[in-house]
């Protein structure tokens, strides 16, 4: 594989870590912090996408369309929250993988039937539509930079919001022993709304971002909530750092992968099996480094839990 | 919370003298009453069966078929419901032996295989290798990481499916012909296999009772509501669980050596994690730890799918809201709504 190949591929697979870091950021919190399991955080993702895309075409603008969308998003989980998470914080995983499966079938055939089961799609903001020389030979559109450059900046906005606002530490301190936080007397209802807005916006302006650039589909949520589970396993229950290092690497792992098993197969096989064998490893990869990582490290890379 | 630590923070445990065996593994607990939950299965078992009588004359090929597809699922609910129901552990990845018997069974047929008991030590031989190595690996978390790790597998086996290109690959095999019976056509025949079916979901209900009556029943339900002291006893728990475990995956296999015979068609869908979610639901709405409810569940999961198919092509809009409402307002599924209802 040549120097620029490979150089797309690494910056494909950071854009899918970021992407995944968005969605990801909000499932570690809920899940850290209130203990729930939020299947139903796929499906922002898909929300997310499709109100950008009806926003901007209301609008005319992507930027407008965008910022409406988010909003929306917000509204969104907000109202989910209190009508029916609320109520499930204190039931066991069971019922709530049930209800927010439940949410799950609905919303993805609520997409369907209101824009259809085919797979739409959203131009990138003309600002953003050219593609840049990197290297020679290598252009590559300035969109996906964008994006790249957009998840890292929320990545930095976060971990400032995280570490160092009366917010963020409690936050932390309601991951770590959420009993003693609301035993301080602190308004734990108030909090667990904040958080899980804020996820819920963070997985819909995950979506809206991926929107210019994979099909826009009814059940795009589904996939891409299991490669978040995968990177909070990975990273650890409630680490917002752990979710960042380890959507970065599930990310690179995922897309490197794809190009490259098959290629290294190659060496030791004959190319018909490689050829077929090569794809089926790489969609295992990331699920053979979590059980790897769980293996090894049972309750993941950086454990918030138990930590203090 | 590990369970560790709850354990080590119960005064009680700390104070009070070990408990005697027997008081640990006492009776079953009665989540809705032992007696109804036999009660329960000898009835829905007796009208399977009285259906099969008349076999496809009465309920015409469709009905049959999504009976069978029904009972099949039934049986995959039961045996997760002896992991869910019994040891406490949440697999979200169970479908995965539904698709790995479906694909054992799809792939011998498609290499001139057509004895059937070959063909199903087979797939018992692929499940129980299947769900020993997973399993051990698995059961080395718990928890919410136990989810997730099994779904992980699960998701494994779909995507190997999904490449296995000779095999029809994303789009699925279709069987030409299935499996025969010592030489016989029964497997073959709509009525035959109906039978057969509802004879494996009346095994897989009958051992699935037995199984939680018994010591080892015993020791899983210890083990689930108090880890440390069952193993303080003496039990070693990673063997319980990892027994149940691949007890459970044979069942899950078996389901799919009959789902391969009765759709006469096998896709890496049978394993999608969506479909383990299914058997979770199921599972839940019959009311988890009653293997009768675990069939009741999944009699009605199919009903209600294909009920609500019926009246608005977009059936999820209201299956959705339904699941939503159930876990808001009916704790316990159906057999504990039953249970109030007959101790009225």
């Amino acid at each position: 594989m040549s120097t620029a190949l490979f150089l797309i591929q690494l910056l494909n697979g950071l854009q899918l870590g970021v992407l995944l870091f968005l969605v990801a950021a909000g499932l570690t919190l809920v899940f850290g912090v209130m203990g729930f399991i939020n299947l139903a955080h796929g499906v922002q993702y898909m929300v997310g996408a499709y109100l950008a895309l009806a926003f901007t075409g209301l609008t005319g603008n992507f930027f407008a369309g965008l910022a409406l969308g988010l909003l929306a998003a917000l509204v969104l989980g907000l109202a989910l929250e209190f009508l029916i998470f609320r109520h499930l914080y204190d039931r066991d995983h069971l019922d709530q993988v049930l209800a927010t499966f439940g949410i799950i079938l609905f919303l993805n055939e609520a997409a369907r039937t209101i824009f259809g089961p085919t797979p739409l799609t959203l131009d990138p903001p003309e600002i953003l539509s050219a593609s840049i020389p990197l290297m020679d030979g290598l252009l590559y559109p300035v969109y996906r930079l964008a994006l790249i450059a957009v998840g890292l900046l929320v990545a930095l906005g976060l971990w400032l919001v995280v570490n160092h606002t009366r917010t963020g530490m409690l936050i932390r301190a309601g991951a770590t022993n959420p009993d003693t936080v609301s035993a301080l007397g602190v308004d734990i209802e108030r909090l667990f709304l904040v958080v899980f807005g804020f996820g819920a916006m963070l997985a819909g302006l995950a979506g809206a971002l991926a929107a210019p650039i994979f099909a826009v589909e009814p059940n795009m949520g589904d996939d891409l909530l299991i490669t978040a589970f995968v990177v909070i396993i990975i990273g650890g229950i409630g680490s917002i750092r752990g979710a960042f290092i380890a959507a970065l690497i599930v990310g690179l792992v995922d897309t490197l992968g794809r190009s490259l098993v098959t290629d290294l197969l190659r060496l030791f096989l004959d190319p018909s099996s490689a050829n077929q064998i090569g794809p089926a490893i790489a969609s295992m990869l990331v699920y053979i480094l979590m059980a790897a990582v769980l293996f090894f490290r049972p309750t993941g890379l950086f454990p918030a839990k138990g930590a203090a | 919370m590990t369970d560790a630590a709850r354990d080590g923070a119960d005064p009680e445990e700390a104070t009070s003298a070990p408990p005697s065996v027997s008081a640990l593994l006492g009776p079953p607990p009665r989540i809705a009453g032992n007696r109804l939950d036999w009660a329960l299965g000898a009835v829905l078992l007796t009208i399977l069966a009285l259906l099969a009588i008349p076999g496809e004359a009465l309920l015409g090929p469709y009905i049959a078929g999504l009976v069978m597809k029904a009972m099949i699922l039934a049986l995959a609910a039961i045996s997760l419901d002896i992991l869910i129901g019994q040891a406490g552990l949440v697999s979200l990845g169970h479908a995965a032996f539904i698709g790995l018997g479906a694909y054992v069974t799809g792939i011998s047929l498609e290499e001139g295989l057509y004895d059937a008991t070959t063909i199903l030590a087979l797939t018992v031989a692929a499940s129980a290798l299947f769900a020993l190595v997973t399993g051990a690996i698995s059961l080395r978390t718990s928890g919410v990481y136990f989810i997730m790790i099994t779904l992980a597998f699960g998701q494994m086996l779909f995507f190997a499916a999904s490449s296995l290109s000779q095999y029809g690959g994303d789009d699925g095999l279709t069987l030409w012909s299935t499996s025969e019976l010592f030489g016989t056509g029964i497997l073959q025949d709509d009525t035959g296999l109906f039978r057969v079916t509802l004879t494996a979901l009346a095994g897989g209900w009958l051992f699935a009772g037995l199984l939680a009556g018994s010591r080892f029943g015993r020791v899983l339900r210890a083990a689930r509501e108090a880890p440390i002291r069952t193993e303080t006893l003496g039990f070693e728990i990673f063997r319980y669980r990892l027994a149940a475990y691949v007890i459970a995956g044979v069942i899950g296999g078996v389901a799919g050596f009959l789902l391969a015979h009765q759709a006469e068609f096998v896709s890496p869908a049978a394993a999608a994690w969506q479909r383990s979610g299914d058997l979770i639901i199921m599972v839940l709405i019959g009311g988890m730890g009653t293997r009768s409810g675990a069939l009741l569940g999944a009699l009605a999961f199919v009903a209600l799918e294909e009920g609500l198919s019926l009246v608005l092509h977009e059936w999820r809009l209201i299956f959705g809201p339904l699941l939503v409402l159930l876990v808001l307002f009916a704790r316990g599924g159906l057999v504990a709504a039953l249970a109030r209802l007959t101790h009225r």
